[in-house]
């Protein structure tokens, strides 16, 4: 079939690998056996179209979802979706979720003697516009103690899950804080190939900052690149 | 042209049930969608334990082999009611499940015919990155025989852990991380 798109393949030391012992969790989770090599075909190069009709009007800021406002430092995040060519995803869905300011989940695991906030739910929905521009304003998660090893905390992160064009391109990540100290220590950022890990770490975006409101943090994402030239069969000269 | 590198994947950690989860989710088809059918299954780790904690996510295409996207180089086909995408978290005991029609046949890109397949994605804590496999239908013997991913694995235990068995009200099909009994899972 002439015509159907073809996305990379990510080079090594892009992602983390499945078995990262450092990782706990991965020891009975990470499959043993390399993963098959699977042809790109119009399942792969489909993919769900999701847009504005899973986003109400106020899913992207995630101060005003409740009756009143949450405790924490408010800021902007906001950025592009990008393919490997700097081409814009456009009209995409972006889902988040995070820790309130005081890094509590509102989830019936979460037992981190830290208070839930009455103000803050933690779940944001948006979908990028024409040029690949998204914008969510939240509060600044705190760090959090987990049971990894001992004296173990998660710096501060938000999670980003994203669509894409296709299936090849779906991609859940984290976003982390400019300057958190816990970054170096944290076997999950450290999970991820040492050249990579700085994708994953937001800037402070001066000039989006909101006088006498919120700071901003900027925070571009990237998904698989296509082929330049249309994939053809061999059969399909 | 000089390429930007990928944003790495990172795990979805014990809470993508604050952010993943939709009440529709597991509804590819509306409830009585006539042809509907259940897809169900666990999700169990490298110590035969169930893993509560995942997230299912499923694409397909619709009973005749179409897409609702515009890179299908027939023509994108809006089946009214059909998302073609489902997703379920696991429960408790490690059970997902998605109400959905049965795809038909895809053009396997080499003037042949893929069988009727499920593509799956698999999201959990302990898990770097998703882990990607293919769901295939117990009742579709002579389209299964000819299909190229399947001819592409090693052997029929392979071949069968991606094969769904018929069930009162749709297909099962277990998931297994880790072990004897793994799953096969692709790169894409």
């Amino acid at each position: 079939m002439a015509g159907l798109p073809h996305y990379r393949p990510d080079p090594q030391g892009t992602h983390p690998p499945l078995r990262s012992p450092a990782y706990a969790s991965t020891a009975l989770r990470a499959p043993l056996r390399p993963p098959v090599d699977l042809a790109q075909r119009l399942t792969e190069v489909t993919g769900p179209v999701l847009g504005a009709e899973r986003v109400g009007p106020l899913d992207h800021d995630l101060t005003r979802q409740r009756d009143v406002a949450p405790q924490g430092q408010r800021i902007v995040v906001q950025g592009r979706v990008l393919d490997g060519d700097g081409r814009p995803v456009p009209d995409t869905l972006i889902e988040v979720w995070q820790a309130n300011a005081g890094g509590r989940y509102r989830h019936a695991s979460d037992q981190w003697a830290s208070p839930l906030d009455p103000g803050f739910d933690g779940l944001g929905r948006t979908t990028t516009d024409s040029q690949g521009r998204y914008r969510f304003v939240t509060i600044r998660p705190g760090a959090y103690p987990w049971r990894n090893h001992h004296n173990a905390w998660r710096p501060a992160h938000i999670h980003f899950s994203l669509f894409g064009r296709a299936f090849t391109q779906r991609l859940v990540t984290q976003m982390y804080f400019p300057g958190d100290p816990l970054l170096a220590h944290d076997p999950i950022l450290g999970s991820v190939p040492e050249g990579a890990r700085h994708l994953l770490v937001s800037r402070f975006d001066l000039e989006r900052t909101e006088p006498e409101w919120a700071l901003a943090f900027a925070f571009d994402i990237v998904l698989r690149g296509r082929d330049a030239t249309p994939f053809e069969d061999e059969d399909d000269e | 042209m000089t390429g930007r590198p990928s944003t790495p994947s990172q795990t979805v950690g014990p809470y993508l049930a604050i952010g993943l989860v939709w009440d529709d989710g597991p509804d590819v088809v509306a409830d009585g969608t006539p042809g509907a059918i259940w897809l169900r299954g666990r999700v169990l780790d490298g110590a035969g334990d169930v893993v509560p904690d995942a997230l299912v996510e499923t694409w397909q295409a619709d009973p005749d082999g179409r897409f609702d996207h515009p890179d299908d180089p027939r023509g994108p086909v809006v089946r009214e009611g059909f998302r073609g995408f489902g997703r379920c978290p696991t429960d408790s005991t490690g059970a997902w499940a998605v109400r959905t029609l049965k795809p038909g046949r895809v053009p396997d890109g080499q003037g042949g015919l893929q069988a009727p397949h499920v593509d799956v994605s698999v999201f959990a804590r302990g898990l770097t990155q998703r882990v990607v496999s293919r769901l295939y239908f117990g009742d579709e013997q002579e389209a299964n025989a000819e299909d190229p991913v399947l001819a592409a694995l090693a052997d029929d235990e392979r071949r069968a852990t991606l094969v769904a068995a018929p069930s009162p009200d749709g297909y099962r099909f277990d998931i297994v991380l880790q072990g004897d009994h793994e799953t096969v899972f692709f790169a894409v």
